[in-house]
Formats: C-alpha cells, structure tokens, sequence
C-alpha cells in the first residue's frame, strides 16, 4: 500500500464516522435539551425508528429527500408530544413511558414501513472532493449540519435567555416558576424538540447514511443515544466527540474489510469483525453502567430536577 | 410625627387549604421605611398570608392595597410589578448557575441574548450601592448561605422591589451574619424600602423590628404594636396564647463513665469531598454534648458516621467497649444506641406504617416481639400502648399511619421507640426543627429525662438558643473540624457565632 492509498484509506475512514456518527449527533443533542429541562426521553429508540420509517415512506411518494427528513422530524416530535403528555401533564414515571413509547415507535413503525421493505432507496449525488475522490453531496450536507448545530446548540443553552430557562427549569423548576418561566410549556417544548431532532437523526438514516428501510433499522441507535447524553455530560459540544467517535465504532467493521490491510482485516479475520461490531454496544453498557451511580452522575452535572415532575407548591423541587 | 404612608394594607384576607383556614380575616399593613415583623409559631398562617401578598397564593376573600390603590395579584410578576418581593426561606437559586445568570432570570429584558459581562457590572453596581457585595460571576453553590441570601435580596432589588418579605431570614445565619443582615435592612429603610420580617424568634423581632404584627392560628392577635417597650415575654404569650418558660429545668448534669470516643474521624460527603477532618471527641453518660455549627459543616456526616449510615475514611469509634467499625452489626447495637435523625418523615419513620409498627421497627426481631420467624401481633399491641401512653403520643389509634400525624408527635413516637430502652447514646440531630412551642419544651424535657437516666447525649442543632439552654458541653464544627470546645454554662453566643465563621478560638 502506498502513502496516497493510506491517506485516502484514513480520510475515508474519518469521513465514514463522521457520517455514521451524524444521526446520532442529532438524537443525542436532542436528548440534552430534553434532559436538561428536566426530563429523561427513553423513548429515542422508538422516534428514530418512527422518524426512519415515516422519512423513507414520504420519500418514496414524492422522491423528495428533504420532504422526507421534514416528515422524520414532524413524526418523531409527534410522538414525543405522547412522552410529554403522559409525563408532564399526568406526572407518570419518566422510564415508565419513554419504555412504552419506544415500544410503541418501534410497533408502529414495523406495521406500517412493511410496504417499503427492500425498495429502491434514494440515490446518492455524487459530487468529487480532493484525495477521497468519491462522496455523496447528502452526506457532506449532513455532516456539515451537524457540525454547525450543534455549537449553535451549545450557545443557545448557556448565552440566551431562552437557554436560561431551559436549564433553569430542568435544575430547579420551582425558582424558575417563582420568576415567571412556564415550567410546564418549557418542558413540552423541549421534549418535542428532541423527539424532533431523534425523528431527524431516523431519517437521516434512512434516506441519507444508510439507505433503505428494513423493520428494527436504528438496530439500538437511540439507546446509545441516551447513554451518550451521560457520557457527554450534558453538554452539546462534548456530543459532538462522542457521537462522532461512536460513528467511528460503528463503521470500522465495515471500513476493515478491505483486504489491502493484511494484519487488521476483518474479511480475514471474521471473529474480529463479530467483535468490532458489540464495539458500540459494549461501550455504551460501559457507560450506562458509570452512569448508574448517582454520585457519578452529580459529579458528571445531571440536572437536579431530572426525572422529577413537576407540582407547583410541593416540598422538593 | 407626620401621618406614616402606608406601603402596601392587606385587608381581611382569608386563605384556605383542605382542612385548615390558614389565614381568617387577616388585617396587614406595613408603613414605607420600616421593618414590620409578622410573628407567630409555625403553622399560624405567617408565611401564607406573605404568599399571598407575593402573588404566589390567590386568597378566597379580602383585598389588597399598594400605595392605597387596590391591586389583584395573579403572579409573583405582577407582585414584583406592584413593587413587592419576596425571599423566600428555600431560596429560590438555581445552585450551578452564575449569581449574574440568577438575577436575570424570568425577565423581560434582555429578550434573548446574554450579555453576560454588562449585566454582570450591572450586579456589581447594584451590590455595592446597597452594601450587598457578592462576586457576581460566583456560582450559587460556590456560596456561603448569607451570600446567598444576599442575591436574594440583589433579585429583588433589581427588579425595582420597595417591599421587601424576608420568610424566616436568620434560620441559617450565624450571629455574626444576623448583624450584617440587619445593618443591611436598616440601610434599606432609610431608602425608602419597606421590609416585611417574617420570624418566630423573639429576640430578632424585638431587636431589629419597628412594628410587630402577631398571628396565631390564622388570626391577628396583635396588630402594630411598637418594638420598643415591648417585652420578649408579652411577645410570646401573644403568640402562644399562654406563659412561656424560656429556661429548660435542669439539674447540674452527672457526667459518669466515658460512653463514645471518636479519635481522628474522617469521613466523605455525598460529593465524595472530604466533611470531617480528624475529629475527635468524647461524650460521657448522663451528659448532653451539643454540636453548633452553620449547616453543611459536617454535622450531617458525624451522625451518620456515629449511627452508621456512612461509612468512615479513617478514625476510631468506641460505644462503651464496642469498636465501631466495619464488623459492627449495627442492627444489634440498637438496643445501646440511639438516633432521632435529621429527617423525621424519611429516616427517622415509616410514612405508611402505623403508630404500632414504627414502635418496633429496632425490636422487631427478639421477644417479646418476635419469638423466631415471627411477629407476636398482641405483644405489638402492648408495646404501643405503653409507649403511647408514656410519651403522650396524640393518636387516633396505634393502627394510624404515622404520616397522619404532626411533626410533634410524629418525633414523640421516634423518641419512644429510640430512648424506651435506655440506651447508651443518643445521637439527636435537629431533634425540634420544624416543632411548636408546645412540642418543642415536650421534646427538651424529654432530652433531659434520657440525660438524668445516664444516657450520654450527642445534640447536633443549628439552633444556638437550643443548644446553650440544654447542653453541658458545646462543640462547634467549622469545616468538617472542631473549631472550639467549652462548658455550655456561660459561653459566649458572641465567641460561638465566631467559632462558626471559622475563626479560631485563641482569645
């Protein structure tokens, strides 16, 4: 192999995590804002899948690939309205519903996307960059999103009014009561702007990184997503890393086939593969289980008030 | 003397909750630049009738005035809009975020950017017109609790309020911060704010009030009778409706043998940061070693190091001749030790438990309560009866469910299940927080009864009044160390409140 030919081999590598890493970005960015406003979403798994599935379906009436991310956003926040509602207004447990609302957007999304299983998937427009030759033009476009989302995430949480709020309420709901701030439409708006950006990350999946639909296809995505807001720390820039590097973990099986890497290929090597594909899995069992603790998670910066609903007037928070 | 305006009138304001008329036909008014204080006991309706002149409440009936103009209040925006604002006694601070971030929430103004630094000089000039000074780039949590009270009164401030309600303001202070606090208020009404001191203890209202309003089970008992020529003990007795002994009858104790010895104790917070530092003392039977310190100077982590709730980092505990450690089985030693915890309804009860049932919860497993595997339900019954009659438990029944019953009487039924076997040690944290008159003195005498049967006693109490009237020894905790040490009988409140701020006792 010669110099060139490594160079293009890591670029394309980088490329492919940033790329596989991107629906994830979104979920999880998603998810902070959710969190940080106090309230848990084990529901991504079930809006991604509702948000893939609702995507493909509307690109494949109208063979418009953006209508079709537009429609994974507005299912995905749809179903996050359902988490809301059970949540804040009927103060149900946070985990309670986010389980059965997954269990709902993967349900639903199975019954509904069995026409589109195995169809013609969107095309990608193939544009030329230096070294790596070959990309799709969607998929820059998605990396270049996230990459301009989610600083834009981090200074609206710590340098705007509106992001004020939104932490506030998410640390300690009944001073930001005291002063105004509608805990209650807060919350809403918050949950559904992660069920929106989760059902984006669904349909971004399914249009652009990955295309096709298949039922189960976020294969788990979401969950990773929800360990990734611990291992973020609640921090939008911090889940740039990580989700880019668990795009990294998910994307170098596929990226070590290559035969041209004597040592360290998995078409060689098939247990190795198997391996590399728990990869992410393990990591985020890993996570879960640091995140477990409640003084890890205090130290790490959980929102004080996560989990918790809100009552005006009652002892706590 | 000129005709004083009056700032804001309340007229016969009636609040009600499920089963209680918390405020009955209540009369307020409070003059422009005084301090009015609105005394009574807990539960007599003061903190409501204040919610209610904050916005926070809608009362059922009456009206208020501000200025003389009658207003409706819907909010506690409208009420800061009418001037009118209120610190509450759990402040209202987001802890992990900016002093500056927390002054500027909920307003109108900026509408979406922070710009952090100007508002932060903003913060900065407004601190030091009022003589209020706070780094304004601190985090809350970095903050001492009058340094936070401040920001407090900074919020307020800067939302243009000219009456301030200040709920229970010097329950966390130290003598020292009382002094600054009240420097601070009077600066205030000479500016022309009115100050509305929400308080229960007598010495403050007498010290820093004008006027005094007392309430008692919802009514006015008094209205605007002046500070000055009033007695501490005409005070009280409007307040609880009877005399009031301020003295706890005490014989000299007899201090005996030596019952806990704690050398060189450390122990980890819930941060897992260091809250005790090599402390060591001694507490003998039939004494009663009282603990001061400001909250969070680990009084928390002693208790539960002592009761073993929290395991230690390093030191010794000796109870009697038993080693305190990891070998302890602390189910055992209950019978030797006992503990009245901080939080009565979460540690120290069973919320849905009966009366009966939290009685055995330390015997339920050896007779006559148990014989074996199980539970002897007319030996339960006994026991509870005893128990009820002797500590004069107010109960419907034993079979009640102790969260039915009131903070006085839910820690009578602590007390009797912990002191009914003489135990070695007590271990009593905040033993009458959040009590009346009346069942504060039944729960002193209580603690006085277990010292005179040879009981040594450990009280951690964040009231100095408390621990000066009923302990024979003061110890004070400054940051997880034992600042100073002295016999209770003629110290200093002046050297303590020193000792809390972390000075050292040299002089």
């Amino acid at each position: 192999m010669t110099a060139n030919e490594l160079i293009a081999l890591a670029l394309t590598i980088v490329f492919g995590a940033l790329v596989s890493g991107s629906p994830l970005l979104f979920a999880t960015v998603g998810e902070i804002f959710s969190e940080r406003a106090g309230v848990m979403n084990l529901g991504i798994e079930g809006m991604m899948l509702v948000g893939a599935m609702s995507g493909f379906a509307v690109w494949f009436k109208t063979g418009d690939v953006l209508l079709g991310l537009i429609a994974g956003m507005a299912f995905g926040a749809l179903l996050a309205l359902l988490h809301a509602l059970i949540t804040i207004t009927l103060r149900a447990d946070q985990v309670v519903s986010g389980l059965a609302v997954t269990f709902l957007g993967s349900g639903l999304s199975s019954i509904l996307g069995q026409p589109y299983v195995g169809q013609r998937t969107p095309q990608p427009t193939p544009i030329v960059l230096p070294i790596i030759e070959q990309v799709a033009a969607q998929q820059l476009a998605l990396i270049i999103f996230g990459l301009i989302f989610a600083p834009l995430a981090w200074f609206y949480l710590h340098r705007t009014r509106p992001g004020l709020n939104l932490r506030s309420v998410g640390e300690y709901p009944s001073a930001a009561d005291s002063l105004g701030i509608n805990v209650y439409r807060t919350r809403y708006l918050y949950v559904i702007f992660g069920g929106a950006m989760s059902g984006l990350g669904g349909a971004a999946m399914s249009l652009i990184t990955d295309p096709g639909w298949v039922d189960g296809k976020t294969s788990g995505l979401g969950w990773i997503a929800v360990a990734l807001v611990i291992f973020a720390a609640w921090d939008p820039m911090r889940g740039v890393w990580v989700s880019y590097f668990f795009g990294l973990l998910r994307r170098l099986p596929l990226d070590l086939q290559n035969p041209a890497l004597p040592l360290i290929s998995t078409a060689n090597n098939p247990s190795l593969g198997r391996l590399m594909d728990m990869l992410p899995y393990l990591a985020t069992i890993f996570i879960l289980i640091l995140g477990s603790r409640e003084a890890m998670r205090k130290r790490l910066g959980s929102p004080a008030a996560l989990g918790i609903p809100y009552v005006r007037g009652e002892r706590g928070l | 003397m000129t005709e004083a305006i009056n700032a804001i009138e309340m007229h016969s304001i009636v609040k009600r909750f499920p089963g209680v008329v918390a405020n009955d036909h209540v009369d307020f008014a409070c003059q422009v630049g005084e301090v009015h204080a609105l005394l009574g006991e807990n539960g007599a309706g003061k903190s409501t009738l204040m919610n209610v002149l904050a916005g926070m409440y809608r009362p059922e009936a009456g009206e208020i005035l501000v200025s003389g103009k009658r207003v409706v209040l819907h909010s506690p925006q409208e009420a800061i809009a009418h001037g009118i604002g209120m610190v509450h006694q759990h402040f209202m601070l987001v802890p992990p975020h900016s002093v500056a971030e927390n002054i500027v929430l909920g307003l109108n103004q900026p509408r979406f950017l922070l710009n952090l630094s100007h508002i932060e000089e903003q913060v900065a000039a407004l601190s030091e017109q009022y003589g209020l000074s706070v780094n304004p780039r601190a985090k809350i949590w970095e903050l001492s609790v009058g340094e936070q009270q401040r920001v407090e009164v900074l919020k307020m401030l800067y939302r243009g309020a000219k009456v301030l309600i200040l709920d229970e303001p010097t329950a966390v202070l130290t003598p020292q911060e009382v002094e600054v606090l009240f420097h601070t208020l009077r600066d205030m009404t000479k500016r022309g704010h009115s100050i509305v001191f929400i308080s229960h203890k007598l010495d403050e209202v007498v010290a820093i009030a004008d006027r005094v309003t007392v309430l008692r089970r919802g009514k006015v008992t008094a209205a605007n009778v002046p500070a000055k020529g009033t007695t501490k003990a005409q005070l009280a007795q409007l307040m609880v409706g009877r005399e009031v002994l301020f003295q706890v009858d005490k014989k000299k104790a007899q201090p005996g043998d030596v019952v806990l010895a704690v050398e060189g104790l450390c122990a980890d917070n819930d941060r897992s940061l260091p809250a005790l530092r090599n402390v060591s003392l001694q507490v003998r039977a039939g004494e009663i070693v009282g603990v001061a310190g400001v909250a969070g100077n680990g009084q928390r982590e002693l208790a539960e190091a002592l009761t073993g709730l929290r395991r230690p980092t390093a030191g010794k505990m000796t109870l009697g001749k038993i080693a305190l450690d990891r070998h302890t089985q602390w189910l055992k030693l209950g019978q030797q030790l006992a503990h009245i915890p901080e939080d009565r309804a979460v540690f120290g009860s069973v919320a849905e438990l009966s009366v009966a049932e939290n009685l055995i919860l330390k015997r339920f497993y050896r007779p006559p309560i148990s014989s074996g595997w199980s539970i002897n339900a007319s030996a339960v019954r006994q026991n509870a009866d005893r128990l009820v009659v002797q500590y004069q438990i107010a109960t419907p029944t034993i079979e009640t469910p102790v969260r039915m019953l009131s903070g006085g009487n839910l820690q009578k039924v602590i007390l009797a299940r912990e002191t009914s076997e003489r135990p070695y040690l007590m271990v009593a944290v905040h033993p009458t927080r959040g009590l009346d008159i009346g069942a504060t003195e039944s729960v002193h005498k209580l603690l006085i009864e277990q010292r005179d049967a040879d009981t040594g006693i450990l009280l951690i109490s964040e009231d100095l009044d408390e621990l000066l009237s009923l302990s024979d020894r003061l110890i004070v905790l400054y940051e997880g160390q034992i600042a100073g040490e002295m016999p209770a009988e003629g110290a200093d409140i002046h050297t303590i409140g020193l000792m809390m701020a972390g000075a050292k006792a040299d002089a």
